[in-house]
């Protein structure tokens, strides 16, 4: 399995065929307390940089992209009731899994990622 | 450049999230984030930095007539130390500002501000003015710290002489003095909560914020952002200019009866609310659907338009999303919904205020 991030500050956990997608840690702090998510259709085809899905924060609304491109297959209901598990593991709340076509060259490793919020 | 309350290294210090607002460099959370920040206000205690409201005296022999000419409460007949509420019409009927105004003497009156508007009215108000009455703009000198929730009492205790401490809801004392420095202490707050506002110079203001967070420990103080500031107001329904109020607003369309005595002699305004029949009103609505109707968002009753959505958020005591809305009369009891970003999400009209303590 390798994690790949966007410049945008989702993830992809990519696993063979498939990629569980979530944001990043320093997303969920920049959003702060989350308290709906519209998950993404399972279905719904995807294009890396669409918007996947979105989130509410208290104070605000925020697009989510998608890392990779593909087929979204499933996605993780119990974020439904309590999108806070972002908050308190991004990295373990993934929000749904795609059947990967594309991985745009452009995405970053966790190395990578890091400098990169570091500025 | 955004000004900076003397409290600003503090912020930093204990870890506050800087945005940008009303011209000053505030904490929107802290660490603990705006929901627990929340909830502590509502069970224990808060502590607000809110020294970006103006502050502006006003006073002389005439002090009390010329100001009662450019509000629309009735600031006649109150006590020394007693505070009141008051909108600060236009010609037109609409806000300048919402104020609290606090009676030092029959001759001196402080008059509160909102932080957006504290130059624009400053300017209204000294204009407004007849040439005998004095008017000073002490915005700059004074900082403002709001101590907030059902145990604010018990901290403030610890630092303040009960002597000191007002007793009743809107009411103040001045001169009070907390470890040697001089504080003005109000039992107000944008809260819906009990808690008190204390005013103190900015040389004192880290002091008096750094004790009061200390002598809160055991009451699990917490400091608390314009996040939890602006979630706290909106549960308890209080409104805020800019949203619920506006120079286009006609303060007799905004629920605010108890502060608009049309009774009283002349005031400015009054000739233009005594022509305008109230076509909107300000309601109180739950979000029945997922998310969350936040303000600018068009309400409609099937493909009528309805009204707008002026603020909504997340509420984190009730758990679910609140709106206020000013929708035209006819839609009261007419099924309504919000257009956010192209879904339609379900209104539900509710009392206000939705939250009220016990």
């Amino acid at each position: 399995m390798k994690i790949l991030f966007r410049e945008s500050h989702e993830w992809a956990a990519i696993e063979g065929k498939t990629a569980k997608i979530g944001i990043s840690d320093h997303a969920q702090k920049e959003l702060g307390d989350l308290v709906f998510i519209n998950l993404p259709e399972v279905g719904a085809e995807v294009k890396a940089g669409d918007v996947l899905c979105d989130v509410e924060s208290v104070k605000a609304v925020s697009d989510l992209y998608a890392p990779v491109s593909g087929k979204v297959i499933k996605v993780n209901e119990e974020l439904e009731s309590s999108p806070e598990l972002i908050n308190q593991d991004a990295m373990g709340a993934w929000i749904c899994e795609i059947e990967v076509t594309d991985v745009p060259a452009d995405l970053m490793d966790e190395a990578a990622y890091k400098d990169f919020i570091k500025g | 450049m955004a000004k900076r309350t003397a409290l600003y290294d503090n912020h930093v210090a204990h870890g506050g999230k800087i945005v940008e607002f009303a011209g000053y460099e505030l904490p929107v959370q802290y660490e603990a984030g705006v929901i627990t920040e929340h909830m502590t206000v509502r069970k224990k205690v808060g502590l607000f930095d809110v020294s970006h409201m103006g502050e502006v005296v006003v006073s002389g022999k005439n002090a009390e007539e010329a100001l009662n000419r450019i509000v629309t409460n009735d600031i006649r007949g109150m006590y020394d130390g007693q505070v009141r509420y008051s909108l600060l019409p236009n010609e037109r009927g609409g806000a300048v500002d919402d104020i609290l105004i606090y009676r030092v003497n029959g001759e001196c009156f402080l008059i509160v501000v909102n932080a957006s508007n504290a130059d624009k009215d400053a300017a209204w108000i000294s204009s407004h003015l007849p040439k005998d009455v004095k008017f000073e703009n002490i915005s700059d000198k004074v900082s403002q710290l709001a101590l907030q929730g059902p145990l604010a009492e018990t901290v403030l205790k610890k630092v303040l002489a009960e002597e000191f401490i007002p007793k009743k809801y809107y009411s103040f004392t001045k001169e009070a003095k907390v470890n040697g420095m001089k504080c003005l202490v109000s039992r107000t707050g944008y809260t819906g909560e009990s808690g008190f506002e204390l005013y103190c110079g900015n040389a004192d203001a880290p002091k008096l914020f750094e004790l009061l967070l200390k002598e809160g420990k055991e009451e699990s103080i917490l400091p608390c952002g314009l996040g939890a500031r602006d979630t706290l107001r909106l549960e308890a329904a209080m409104p805020l200019y800019g949203h619920e109020l506006g120079e286009d607003i006609p303060v007799n369309e905004v629920g605010l009866g108890f502060a608009i005595k049309m009774g009283k002699e002349d005031f400015i305004g009054k000739k233009a609310l005594e022509a305008h029949t109230p076509e909107y009103v300000r309601v109180g609505a739950k979000v029945v659907d997922r998310g969350i109707a936040r303000e600018h968002t068009d309400v409609y009753c099937g493909s009528e338009l309805a009204g707008v959505v002026t603020s909504g958020t997340h509420a984190p005591l009730l758990g679910y999303p609140i709106a206020m809305l000013r929708i035209k009369k006819e839609f009261i009891d007419k099924p309504l919904e919000a257009d956010v970003r192209g879904r339609r999400l379900k209104l539900q009209i509710v009392d206000l205020p939705f939250y009220k303590k016990s």
